[in-house]
């Protein structure tokens, strides 16, 4: 148990928790989502600004929640920055494998990199109660470039 | 007004052998993650004695019928069982009947009830329910759907910074349009005790009813609730040490037979025609349906634990208890203790700098510590203190000072990580 506590707060995730990047309201977002745990009373708002061919051009987030919800938030606009609404959706779907501790199969190459960066938040995988908030920004930007505008982790 | 208040006053040595509590409670010798369990969450639900899982185990195993039904033996004690259940909740209230005991599910369910039946009997547009700003969702939400279906108004009384309900402000609140005062006795994340018996007595001079929701309260305060003279007192069964799934409503017996029914089914009814049915007096008119009949029994052999080891030495321990765990709490660097009013049940909120309570819950859970982390379900309370959410622990009977310093001793391995 103390391993698992030490895995899930690791450094960087407290650094991510911390000082959160992107954390910023971008004036030219073209969409944005409420992720809601009613639960626990975390509260993020995702921005993104899509492009032309379905870019995300940039990604930001405000709100307050856990250090691991804030930590996954921080992470994942870093991430997105620059892919293809399909390809979130993609990482998405791997990441919430990831954190359910499910198989997450072939992973194309090119996600390499993100994937290896994400691996520091399966520890939640330990811990089923939290695994909401490790995806609770992934849903709100899930939400964000589908066009709802709230969506509630439970 | 308050047990906790005499004891305080008299200062009573009480011997009191919480070693010998703690004996009854199976659940709290487990093992959780390497540690002894130190359960600090009853003021969400307690844990139970083994004086009501022994009761409950037998009312299912050798006394178990439907109630009000069969005319055979075990239909006969079920029965009897239940009815009986229903005095020793009259008894433990003091109340002048147990006509007046209705059994729920829960103590939302009571409150439901008061603001449907009730509610849309007496109140009527532009009325007035006065709440308190440290109402749980159980007792704002039923008033809101009331608001909402026939346009009654919410009015809500404010608290000071350490949490003290303010009683100026409700007395500016009160006028003709008041028709019903609905508020907590005890706070489930400040700890503050209200004071019921005053308000009750500033509402009944404008005319106005009121419903107090015991839920926390009848734990640590116990009620008398003809000296209170509220007209509706509510609360659950299972922070009270007994069973989930029941909940207890009382009410003034001739209020309550002015009441129309809430759900319709069996066992609540006199007379049934697919032209008119009629409906038998309170409290069965309330009770629509099979009740929770083993959930009854439960109740009644927590309330009969609860009385043998002495409500008033109860309120005494845990009033020692609080004392402790709030200088020990305090100590912690960075640890701010939400809600210090001047008349406090254990219930200690807090936050601490840098870290989101629901690490701080998971972090103490790995050390074998229970608290809850969250919004506790009174989200406009977490506004007033502009806060999201914060760990609470909540003490009882069965709680020691070992609990409280694996509690310290958890918080200060939560600053280790964050530091």
């Amino acid at each position: 148990m103390e391993d698992d506590i030490r895995e899930l707060y690791q450094e960087v995730i407290l650094d991510h928790g911390k000082n959160p990047r992107n954390f910023r309201h971008p004036e030219d977002a073209t969409s944005e989502a409420d992720g809601n745990n009613p639960l626990c009373g975390d509260k993020l708002t995702v921005f993104v600004k899509i492009g032309e061919n379905q870019n995300i051009e940039d990604a930001a987030f405000e709100g307050r929640g856990c250090a691991i919800s804030v930590a996954s938030a921080s992470m994942m606009t870093d991430i997105v920055i620059g892919k293809k609404i399909a390809e979130v959706d993609e990482l998405f779907g791997i990441f919430h494998n990831m954190c359910k501790g499910e198989e997450v199969g072939e992973t194309p190459e090119e996600f390499e990199a993100d994937i290896e960066k994400l691996m520091v938040l399966s520890g939640v995988k330990q811990f089923p109660m939290r695994v909401k908030c490790a995806t609770l920004a992934w849903h709100a930007i899930n939400a964000a470039v589908h066009g709802e505008q709230v969506v509630s982790s439970e | 007004m308050t047990a906790l208040n005499t004891v305080l006053k008299t200062d009573r040595e009480i011997d009191y052998n919480v070693n010998s509590v703690r004996a009854d409670f199976p659940a709290l010798s487990l093992e959780i993650n390497g540690y002894p369990l130190a359960f600090l969450d009853s003021g969400a639900s307690a844990q139970k004695p083994n004086q009501v899982l022994d009761r409950m185990d037998r009312a299912y195993r050798s006394e178990y019928a439907n109630v009000h039904r069969g005319a055979y033996t075990l239909s006969q004690l079920a029965t009897d069982n239940y009815e009986n259940a229903r005095l020793t909740v009259a008894n433990f209230l003091n109340a002048k009947t147990p006509d007046e005991i209705v059994f729920t599910r829960n103590v939302t369910a009571a409150i439901n009830l008061v603001a449907y039946s009730y509610g849309r009997t007496f109140l009527s547009a532009g009325d007035e329910v006065i709440i308190s700003h440290m109402e749980h969702h159980a007792n704002i939400v039923p008033w809101q759907l009331l608001r909402d279906a026939i346009g009654i108004e919410i009015k809500v009384v404010p608290i000071d910074e350490c949490g003290n309900f303010l009683m100026e402000e409700f007395k500016k609140l009160l006028g003709p349009k008041t028709k019903l005062v609905a508020v907590t006795q005890v706070s489930n994340v400040l700890g503050t005790i209200l004071p019921v018996k005053e308000i009750v007595q500033q509402a009944h001079n404008v005319g106005a009813h009121v419903l107090i929701d015991g839920c926390q309260g009848v734990v640590h305060e116990g009620v008398d609730v003809q000296d209170l003279d509220a007209e509706f007192y509510a609360f659950t069964g299972h922070k009270l040490y007994g069973p989930s799934g029941i909940g207890v409503l009382w009410g003034k017996l001739d209020l309550l037979n002015s009441m129309p029914p809430y759900e319709g089914g069996g066992d609540m009814i006199e007379n049934v025609t697919f032209e008119k049915t009629t409906y038998r007096e309170a409290p069965a008119r309330f009770e629509a349906g099979t009740p929770p009949i083993v959930e009854a029994v439960g109740l009644a052999a927590a309330i009969d634990y609860v009385k043998s080891i002495g409500l008033e030495n109860i309120a005494n321990h845990e009033s020692k208890l609080l004392t402790y765990a709030t200088n020990e709490l305090s100590q912690i660097d960075g640890l701010r203790i939400i809600g210090q009013a001047d008349n406090k049940a254990p219930i200690i909120s807090f936050v601490l700098d840098g870290v989101h309570p629901h690490d701080i819950g998971t972090i103490i859970d790995s050390r074998g510590v229970a608290v809850r982390a969250g919004h506790h379900c009174a989200q406009p309370l977490m506004d007033r203190y502009e806060l999201a959410a914060t760990a609470r622990a909540s003490l009882a009977m069965y709680n020691n000072t070992d609990d409280i310093d694996q509690l310290v001793g958890a918080l200060n391995y939560v600053k280790e990580i964050f530091s």
